[in-house]
């Protein structure tokens, strides 16, 4: 009998043990994100003010600012998420409601999932020679906007049908009883009460994009940019032009990556600030995912 | 559709009588027809849209094969595979990838062991001991690390994780890869910790039950039943931590070096298949030069990398797969 309460005893210690692991390497995670943080504050808050944010990059490290490059980062977005978003709810759509059991769908539904795993410099490579050299685009926002939707394509496919699969069959069969033919059941019904999960897929694929550098930088994004594109709207007739679509571009993380491997430390400063500029848009990006996942979660109950 | 005569005008109703030759459903049957066009033309653009991610795949083969077939007119492919440079922006160029192979291998090596072992007992601590109000805080906390930028982790591998670990390994160069490595597998323990986690917690009750009742403790049940009945999702996660260490670049492009070096010691530097394709990108080389071409060669073996593991790993997926 002492033997048993040994046993117990040993097992609950292995418990106890296995417990204060688990906590430490989770606190490995969660300690390496503070320190990330801490650090490029420490580095770079000194730095941010309102000239850095509207100043060009400059040849001297205090005079050089992120204008240009998270304009390029805005205006890539724009293209982006008007790829991507009606491409991959669409897609989304059609894989969930209409596709039939065959081998195309089968097929379609393999190549979403390899997709996912391509890594995304191989999208730079694609981008480079069929879009800048095949298609002419360029090296322009066309052509990274067209790049970085390619890239987000399968995340907001997965998001969209997954936001699909949540709709009760009740609600379908409901407006079919009422007559509805397919495609109204899914524009006034679907896509409608999907919108939360969808948008929350939509936003962190876009977080994503924000932060992506290699594809960008493969196609041959510039470094150094000392002008804005042309603005979208004029005084002047026919008051919108589409001519920033082919202007050369900045980002923000490949000014940051410029900035950062640069021996000067002044420069690496400056890549800190850059960095806090990214990593708190990212994050705020982020936040608001998770808020409307958290609000659509509470609000619908079927 | 059902018309009440007598609220239409007498001459409309006359009309339709004189005209009974047409079936009386003429009208609703148009109109049905343009319908169901519209719902055909719909469903149409709608397959094109899910068929757009099939051309994508289709462009990069495309695209990679043919640019490298151009690269490979120029090298062999037994001079691509066994020679011990390269360095095809010499005067006198070689074209040996196994320095960039090796550079890819060993950082991917070092966020392995970091990331496996820990993402691991993270999902086994989250998913059987941790309690649920800690666990869904802890989560999307540990998913912020997959959320922030690659390029500010390369900032962090070079300017914090460098000094730390050179106070560790003294003589460690600035730019190696054991800190690139450690970054890199500290950015993808969430890939691992989440879908590990998510893999267990679909492991049914009775099973964990059964071993309490049987004695076991938690770490037992964990380590012995449900590991084992999840084998098939964990293999997943790990497979999807692989291919993201090998297409890895920024972190590495940073921090890694830019140098090829053939060596499997992580305290060196040396550049990886991505961090190559980035510096010749930055350079500006012409299209169609041997450079252009050689960064597609370095591009396709990268490819076929990911690929293999992905096969693997699928292979892996359905051995262990459970059915309960």
């Amino acid at each position: 009998m002492a033997d048993f309460s040994g046993i117990i005893r040993k097992r609950k210690r292995q418990d106890f043990i296995f417990n204060i692991i688990g906590i430490l390497c989770t606190l490995v995670g969660i300690l390496t994100l503070g320190a990330l943080l801490f650090d490029l504050i420490a580095d770079g808050v000194g730095r941010l003010n309102w000239t850095f944010l509207t100043s060009f990059p400059s040849r001297f490290a205090d005079r050089a600012g992120i204008l240009s490059s998270w304009v390029g980062t805005l205006l890539i977005m724009i293209v982006t998420a008007f790829a991507a978003v009606p491409l991959g709810v669409s897609a989304g759509v059609y894989l969930e409601e209409y596709a039939r059991k065959n081998w195309l769908t089968n097929l379609i539904e393999i190549n979403i999932a390899n997709l996912a795993g391509v890594p995304s410099i191989i999208y730079g490579l694609m981008a480079l020679g069929l879009l800048v050299y095949q298609f002419r685009l360029g090296q322009s926002i066309l052509t990274g906007g067209l790049t970085l939707a390619f890239l987000i394509l399968p995340i907001v496919i997965v998001a969209t049908r997954e936001a699909l699969r949540t709709i009760p069959q009740g609600i379908r069969e409901a407006a079919y009883a009422l007559g509805s033919t397919k495609w109204q059941v899914v524009r006034h019904h679907l896509v409608p009460y999907s919108m939360g999960g969808t948008m929350t897929g939509i936003i962190i694929a876009l977080s994503r994009a924000i932060g992506e550098t290699a594809p960008l930088i493969t196609i041959g994004a510039l470094t150094f940019i000392a002008f804005l594109p042309p603005p979208p709207i004029s005084t002047q007739p026919p008051f919108v032009s589409a001519d920033w679509l082919q202007s050369p571009f900045a980002v923000l993380p490949i000014q940051m990556f410029n900035w950062v491997s640069r021996p000067d430390q002044a420069f690496v400063t400056n890549a800190a600030a850059a960095g806090i500029v990214l990593i708190v848009v990212t994050l705020l990006l982020n936040a608001v995912a998770i808020m409307i996942r958290y609000r659509v979660r509470k609000r619908i109950k079927w | 559709m059902q018309d009440i005569p007598s609220l239409r005008h007498p001459v409309a109703v006359a009309a339709d009588q004189s005209d009974n030759r047409q079936p009386p459903e003429a009208a609703p049957s148009r109109q049905r027809r343009l319908s169901r066009i519209k719902e055909r033309f719909i469903e149409a653009l709608l397959f094109l849209a899910a068929l757009s991610s099939v051309a994508i795949t289709l462009g990069i083969v495309f695209i990679l094969g043919y640019e490298s077939s151009t690269f490979f007119a120029h090298v062999s492919i037994k001079e691509f595979l066994t020679a011990p440079l390269w360095t095809p922006l010499f005067a006198s160029p070689r074209f040996g990838i196994m320095p960039l192979v090796l550079g890819t291998l060993v950082t991917t090596a070092v966020a392995l062991a970091v990331a496996l072992p820990i993402g691991t007992i993270v999902a086994i601590y989250l998913s059987e001991f941790a309690p649920p109000t800690l666990r869904e805080v802890v989560k999307p906390a540990l998913e912020l690390l997959s959320a922030v930028p690659t390029v500010v982790y390369g900032y962090f591998a070079l300017q914090f994780m460098s000094p730390v670990l050179q106070k560790l390994f003294p003589g460690l160069p600035t730019f190696n890869m054991l800190s690139a490595g450690v970054v890199m597998g500290i950015m993808i323990i969430p890939y691992v910790s989440s879908l590990s986690e998510d893999a267990m917690r679909a492991v049914p009750m009775s099973l964990r039950e059964g071993a309490y009742a049987m004695g076991a403790n938690r770490i037992i049940t964990a380590l012995k039943v449900v590991y084992p009945a999840a084998l098939s999702g964990i293999v997943a996660s790990y497979i999807l931590a692989i291919s993201r260490a090998i297409g890895e670049t920024m972190i590495v492009a940073i921090a890694a070096g830019m140098q090829p070096n053939l060596t499997i010691d992580p305290r060196e530097p040396a550049a990886t298949i991505t961090a190559f394709i980035v510096q010749v990108s930055l350079g500006d080389l012409p299209h169609g030069s041997i450079g252009y071409q050689s960064i597609f060669a370095a591009g396709i073996t990268l490819f076929i990398m990911t690929l293999f593991f992905n096969i693997i790993g699928y292979i892996l997926r359905k051995r262990f797969r459970e059915v309960y």
